[in-house]
């Protein structure tokens, strides 16, 4: 654990473990640079100026008239806007670059997650697999993961800083999301979006696995475990924070999909009570 | 349905001592006060010239003491969150969820709406019929109605401390989380019904001035002679009008779905959530504007003023404003790039985001070249002004850096952004307020506060700021999400506890403001300013009285330049007396005082109360209490009162005489010097 939070978690957005967080790491600091260029000299000149000017200065010379030149008014508004018009550029190429529903280019097939909030947990389903797994994400390094993202309560925030752009989880709607961990390791994730009393509690680890120990890491979860069904189902929509991460060693088909599509109640909040929304999906 | 609703005993906290205790605290704190004044003999002093004032100036001080004493309760949540996060690793803190929610709720919704809004409010009720020239806001009443709302919405917030809950979803309650079904409980109806009352108040502020500005201003003050302030004031008040009237609406949508079961941001009623989101940052963005707005307008008067020189490139300084306020408006998708609309839709936004930093930087540079070749004086104004800039600066950036989707897309929602917003709000609005207020003190009051502990409250919250949030956005970058409760991320915590200390300076900061006013009063004999003209000041406010009279101006000046007092003392200065003979006085019609904002107001919290509790009998009777309010004003058959003629001149010729013996002076002074110095 220790050695998970020392290897994991330091300076996260600026550690990248995969490709896309490395490209968010190399934008966000080119921007920095060419910002900084405009603002130190800014602020070192105003210091600078100000100093300068100041009324006990016997060298100063002062203009007490000097309220406008033309050439200073087309100096200050066409180094902002020159700096912007860059920068402009550097958004609108790395926005669709960038853009999170876009497949990673890989000799791999993706592995596809679907990830739903719950209050307050987080559920990753594989539909592929028929598995499903809580409060821990487990991964293969090195391949692409397509992830589906949805909340079946709540608003929360689908969020691993090491490896990249997160993605609001809202009821209804499923937002497609593609990451990739490069090397294996444990990676932090949380959700970046308050969701009542068991937000702080909604952190979870990635586990990026080589191949093989993924693999594994399948094999096992097939073979023991709950099943994740109709009941299965309607306890996780309860609120609550499970202690530790456990998985399911199958899935009803076509879960993922009834959540989305809301044939499946909403989470039922405090009151506990099952909301009164044309469930149709849960008998 | 029972005689009160929804409200039983359960409602006070007596299983949370904390709020139990500081709730009474505050109760017995406002009771105190009340008794004080009762016991005092003030009761009808502070009735006739302050509860029921219609004058912009007692109105805009009102606005002033409320947003400081607001400060202090925001204040007090800012160091409760910071002490539960500097606790909270691996460990449970003292704060339960529920309660610290509400705390960093409480925080925003208090540090926006009664903080920022009221100071920058209140300043603007001050100067800018000053600096027009005028002697009134345009709907004096309806000035006192709007302050007296926002008051309601302050009382309202500040009983959710002691009966029910406040808001646990944020400063803004985005549904699901705050529709019923996930915040049962009150504290979104108290978010709501307090914004609302005080919203209206504020859409009223902002006719009021929009109309004042554009058609009550001196003989000769063009738009193009108006000082930067009033412009300021016109873009902040049109953004006002603009964009409020939205956030009206998006909570009204929100309590419908609350109270009635509509669906409009229910995602399984057939409704949208992201609506909400939508709707309420497209009053949101603005809303960053309408603050930051008037504090560049105050940056633009104390520099100039400190500088001994007018203001750089007025014209741009116009452009850039208005710039700014329509560009506002097209923006608040960047609130919500990470919710997966398409690449074109962000970089768009992005962009334009992006393009509002040119005005605001061309701002920055007019007030270095104001600044250049000037006299400059280090005031406390000047000094909370450079600190912004500088500080203002580096918010810009990490703005600009948010406004890149692709580095949004890991900073969204992190503490990085609480940081950018902080060092924005707190590094523009708030140290453009208190420059404000320090310049502007002696104008109210009639003396100045003292200097030597205005400069120990800037060093304290220009370093406690960035004490605090420098850890912020390291923080931030280590990946961890605002608003935790606690956390197991080990990294974080040396940083939390930076930060802690960094409130803590602040802290220090506000108790040195506090002091200062207690110096200042105590001195006050010392400190008066009998000139009216403490800075030597280039526009029209400096050149009344300090305090000024009630009608500011005996005879409205005529203004020929874009200083007009600037200009007015050069004259003098260069005929040896004062520009203008002493005018034939006029008596003068002044608005006379009236209750009804007071009135409004009392009633609008009952309503509002009644509303929160479901006590609908009480709700009616709220509602009927306020239309009868406005029969009653809509019929009254004396609106003005008259002040006599000897009144005006006696104050008048004092003015003048204390503007003809520091004419004097200042020429004896001046003569003095040239033959002790002879040129070279």
């Amino acid at each position: 654990m220790l050695l998970s939070q020392l290897a994991g978690c330091g300076r996260a957005q600026l550690q990248p473990a995969g490709p896309i967080s490395a490209a968010e790491r190399e934008i966000l600091l080119d921007a920095v640079v060419i910002m900084l260029a405009i603002v130190v000299p800014t602020i070192v000149a105003t210091i600078g100026v100000a100093w300068w000017y100041r009324g006990s200065n016997q060298r100063a010379r002062r203009q007490p008239h000097f309220v406008y030149s033309g050439r200073i008014e087309i100096i200050t508004w066409s180094i902002p806007a020159l700096v912007i018009i860059f920068l402009g550029g550097i958004a609108w190429i790395s926005s669709h670059d960038l853009d999170p529903a876009q497949p990673l280019p890989s000799k791999a097939a993706p592995v596809d997650v679907q990830v739903v909030s719950l209050d307050w947990k987080w559920l990753f389903i594989y539909p592929k697999l028929g598995i499903a797994s809580v409060n821990r994400l487990v991964v293969p390094a090195g391949v692409p993961l397509h992830l589906k993202v949805t909340s079946a309560s709540v608003w929360n925030v689908f969020w691993v800083p090491e490896l990249g752009s997160m993605l609001y989880c809202m009821n209804g709607m499923a937002g497609t999301l593609y990451l990739e961990a490069d090397h294996p390791g444990i990676y932090h994730g949380e959700s970046a979006m308050i969701s009542g009393d068991g937000f702080a509690d909604m952190h979870f680890d990635t586990d990026a696995l080589s191949q093989d120990q993924f693999d594994t890491w399948v094999a096992s979860t097939r073979s023991a475990g709950p099943a994740l069904d109709d009941p299965a189902y309607r306890e996780l929509l309860q609120q609550s924070v499970p202690p530790h991460p456990y998985t399911y060693r199958s899935v009803r088909p076509g879960l993922f999909s009834d959540i989305v599509m809301q044939r499946l109640p909403p989470g039922y909040g405090p009151t506990g009570e099952v909301p009164n929304v044309h469930p149709v999906g849960l008998q | 349905m029972t005689l009160l609703g929804k409200l039983t005993l359960q409602a006070l906290p007596l299983q949370e001592p904390l709020a139990l205790y500081s709730g009474f605290g505050v109760f017995a704190i406002v009771l105190a006060i009340l008794a004080w004044v009762i016991i005092k003999g003030y009761g009808p002093y502070v009735w006739r010239e302050w509860i029921t004032s219609v004058d912009h100036k007692r109105i805009g001080v009102m606005y002033c003491i409320l947003a400081f004493v607001m400060l202090l309760r925001g204040m007090a949540d800012a160091i409760m969150m910071r002490a539960q996060q500097a606790m909270a690793y691996n460990a449970p803190g003292y704060l339960p969820p529920s309660h610290f929610d509400q705390v960093f709720s409480a925080h925003g919704t208090i540090m926006i709406f009664f903080v920022a809004m009221p100071f920058v409010i209140g300043l603007m009720n001050v100067i800018v019929p000053l600096q027009l020239g005028v002697r009134d806001v345009a709907f004096p009443t309806l000035n006192s109605v709007s302050f007296w709302l926002t008051a309601a919405g302050v009382l309202l917030v500040n009983l959710s401390l002691v009966v029910g809950e406040f808001d646990k979803t944020g400063w803004l309650p985005y549904p699901p989380l705050s529709e019923l079904r996930y915040s049962p409980g009150v504290g979104v109806d108290y978010y709501c019904w307090s914004l609302q009352i005080s919203g209206i108040g504020t859409l009223m502020t902002g006719i009021n001035f929009v109309t004042t500005i554009l058609k009550l201003r001196a003989p000769g003050m063009h738009y193009t002679r108006m000082p930067m302030f009033c412009w300021t004031a016109l873009a902040s008040n049109l953004l006002i009008v603009a964009a409020f009237p939205v956030l009206t609406a998006t909570l009204a949508m929100l309590l419908l779905d609350r109270y009635v079961g509509f669906h409009f941001f229910t995602d399984t009623g057939g409704g949208n959530s992201m609506m909400f989101m939508n709707l309420i940052w497209a009053w949101g963005h603005p809303e960053v504007y309408i603050l930051a707005l008037p504090a560049f307008g105050i940056y633009s008067e104390v520099v100039s003023t400190f500088s001994n020189k007018p203001l750089f490139g007025y014209r741009s300084m116009i452009y850039a404003t208005m710039a700014i306020c329509i560009i506002s408006f097209t923006v608040w998708l960047h609130h919500f790039f990470t919710m997966g609309a398409g690449a074109d839709v962000n970089a768009i936004f992005g962009i334009a985001s992006m393009i509002i930093a040119v005005p605001t930087g061309v701002k920055i540079f007019n007030w270095l070249f104001t600044m250049y070749g000037g006299h400059v004086r280090f005031t406390s104004p000047m000094l909370w002004s450079i600190g912004f800039i500088v500080t203002f600066a580096i918010g810009g950036m990490t703005g600009v850096l948010l406004a890149v989707p692709p580095a949004d897309f890991q900073l969204h929602n992190s503490v990085f952004l609480v940081a950018h917003f902080h060092n924005v709000i707190i590094g523009a609005v708030i140290f453009g307020v208190f420059a404000g207020y320090v310049y502007w003190f002696p104008k109210a009051f009639g003396f100045t506060l003292d200097e030597t502990l205005g400069k120990w409250a800037f060093w304290l919250w220009l370093i406690g700021f960035w004490v605090a949030w420098g850890p912020g956005y390291v923080v931030g970058l280590e990946g961890m999400t605002r608003r935790l409760q606690h956390y197991d991320v080990a990294e974080w915590r040396p940083w939390l506890i930076v930060a802690e200390w960094g409130v803590v300076i602040v802290l220090l900061g506000i108790a040195a403001q506090i002091a200062q006013i207690v110096v200042s009063v105590r001195t006050r004999e010392q400190r008066r300013d009998v000139t009216g003209d403490p800075w030597d000041g280039r526009n029209l406010e400096w050149s009344t009285a300090s305090p000024p009279p009630p009608f500011n101006f005996a005879v409205l000046p005529d203004v020929t330049d874009q200083e007009p007092y600037w200009d007015m003392k050069e004259r003098a200065r260069e005929m040896g007396h004062l520009t203008r003979p002493e005018p034939e006085y006029q008596p003068i019609h002044m608005p006379r005082n009236s209750a009804t904002g007071f009135v409004t107001a009392f009633l609008a919290v009952v309503t509002g109360f009644a509303l929160i509790w479901h006590i609908w009998w009480l709700v009616v009777l709220g509602l009927i209490g306020a239309y009868a309010t406005f029969v009653v004003f809509a019929w009254r058959d004396h609106d003005e009162d008259l002040i006599p003629v000897e009144e005006v001149a006696r104050l008048d010729r004092a003015n003048r005489a204390a503007r003809s013996a520091a004419l004097q002076h200042r020429q004896l002074r001046r003569e003095a010097e040239t033959q002790r110095e002879p040129r070279e």
